[in-house]
């Protein structure tokens, strides 16, 4: 019981949080040169961990897709067709977010934390300036902006990764995979994307925010927050995911 | 020279209170310190002061301002003509020297960059940090990290500056050079200041007007020479906390 009322404790918490986010703001420039910051961390610095995984996520749907179709009368472009829109619907923009939540949101929430723990927060408040302004709608606007990008970036990673992998292991040829891939292509699908990596970036960027910039104690309660903004925002992805193809498909 | 009293703060985490019913009126343009052994509440009640803690009960005046009353703007603009050094410098660590003493400047005045790079040569000069601009907290020494917090404080020509344990943790030489910085800074800037220390001497050298808490409750406040002069007539806690630093007789 009391763990629900925890539950309940916390998420009002995060709320308030949010809403005092978006009061108090100071000049343009400041937040500008916080944005771009952030962009290069979430956006730059997660590309290449991006391109690895959705590379190998797409060779290894295409060979599992390959391994499951058997019969000799259904056509190999079929292959492309499933790997492409599992690709757009799904394998994009959740497997991406889950790792990008590991990636960035153990950062934000270590990041944070560390400065609530060092009074750097305080001092923030001390001069005058709202902290959860000036530490959270940067993080949360570079998450909003560059997440739809990665997202895009990991689906043609995906997709590149399903060929080579179907053209290496002779499952399908490139030519069959994309014309597989462009007959069940509707581009709603691509909007349901974006709509993904919007919210699943808004999870990461606020809940890990929140784990920070709460945490009381030391280093160790820093580690631990950055593990909780972890599993908490895997979870509530999974979860928005569910929502989502609900009431969107 | 700018005002500043707190009226009955009271304060409790949880059931526990940790403030009772503490009343002071601080010297303007002078060091007035807060002085009291580990865990009286010093840090708590000067958290109160500057709005990072709530108090349950009580009032802080800003001049003639009811600064826990007021609305947050009306906070914010106090704020900004107050400077704290804080016990961990609490220096941002993702920027350097040169851009934590110029934050400040570039979040509240208009000041084009030549301005803003002048005043925090001046700033660093001042704390006898010239030339460190460039370099990260984590490459100075906890003395030179505190000088920079100092630095830092005084950017915006405070006219209230807070000190928490400005001096704890630094060798003996290092500590007496921050007490003898905040009290030029106080005389040079007309500051209200507010040192809380549990270092006497510190309060020795420094100290203009005192108070002494024991237990979260006010047990004595007054002028540095009555303390010192009347040794016998204070209360037995701050004798025993002035005995028990050496520095004054037994």
């Amino acid at each position: 019981m009391s763990l629900v009322i925890k539950g309940f404790e916390d998420f009002g918490r995060y709320l308030l949080l949010l809403r005092r986010s978006f009061v108090g703001l100071l000049r343009f420039r400041l937040y500008w040169q916080l944005w771009t910051h952030e962009s290069i961390q979430i956006g730059r610095d997660s590309l290449f961990l991006v391109a690895i995984i959705s590379f190998f996520v797409g060779a290894v749907t295409t060979v599992q897709t390959a391994y499951q179709i058997v019969s000799p009368f259904i056509p190999k472009s079929t292959i492309g067709a499933i790997v492409s829109t599992s690709a757009i619907l799904e394998l994009a923009p959740t497997i991406t977010s889950l790792v990008l939540a590991g990636r960035i949101g153990s950062n934000i929430a270590s990041q944070i934390g560390s400065m609530r723990v060092s009074e750097q927060i305080d001092a923030l408040e001390v001069m005058g300036i709202n902290s959860a302004t000036y530490l959270l709608l940067p993080r949360l606007f570079g998450a909003l902006v560059f997440f739809p990008v990665l997202v895009i970036y990991a689906c043609f990673i995906v997709h590149i990764g399903g060929i080579v992998a179907g053209a290496f292991t002779g499952a399908v040829n490139p030519t069959q995979f994309a014309m597989g891939a462009r007959s069940f292509f509707e581009g709603f699908q691509v909007t349901f994307m974006l709509i993904k990596a919007v919210t699943f970036g808004f999870i990461i960027s606020t809940v890990s925010a929140y784990q920070g910039y709460y945490v009381k104690g030391g280093a160790l309660e820093v580690g631990a927050a950055s593990t909780r903004a972890v599993v908490i925002s895997c979870l509530m992805i999974l979860v928005a995911d569910y929502v989502l193809a609900q009431l969107l498909l | 020279m700018s005002r500043l009293s707190i009226e009955h703060i009271s304060k409790w985490f949880g059931t526990n209170r940790v403030l009772h019913d503490i009343s002071f009126s601080f010297q303007p343009g002078e060091v007035n310190m807060i002085i009291g052994p580990s865990g009286c509440g010093k840090t708590v009640l000067l958290k109160c002061i500057v709005g990072l803690v709530h108090p349950e009960e009580g009032k802080v005046y800003f001049g003639d301002l009811d600064f826990l009353q007021a609305d947050v703007e009306t906070r914010r603009t106090v704020l900004r003509n107050l400077g704290m050094l804080f016990q961990s410098s609490a220096l941002f660590d993702s920027m350097t020297v040169g851009e934590n003493v110029a934050f400040p400047l570039r979040v509240f005045t208009q000041y084009g960059e030549a301005e803003i790079q002048d005043r925090v040569s001046y700033c660093l000069e001042r704390v006898g940090l010239a030339g460190v601009q460039r370099k990260y907290p984590a490459e100075l020494s906890g003395g030179m990290k505190r000088r920079v917090g100092l630095a830092r404080a005084i950017a915006l020509n405070p006219h209230y500056l807070f000190c928490d344990e400005p001096n704890s943790g630094l060798d003996p030489l290092t500590a007496r050079r921050i007490d003898a910085l905040i009290q030029e800074i106080t005389g040079e800037f007309h500051t209200t200041t507010v040192v809380v220390t549990h270092d006497l001497k510190s309060v020795l050298e420094m100290g203009q007007k005192i108070l002494f808490l024991y237990e979260g409750k006010a047990e004595w406040q007054g002028e540095k020479k009555e303390m010192v002069d009347n040794l016998d007539a204070l209360p037995l806690n701050l004798q025993a906390f002035l005995r028990a630093s050496g520095l004054v007789q037994r």
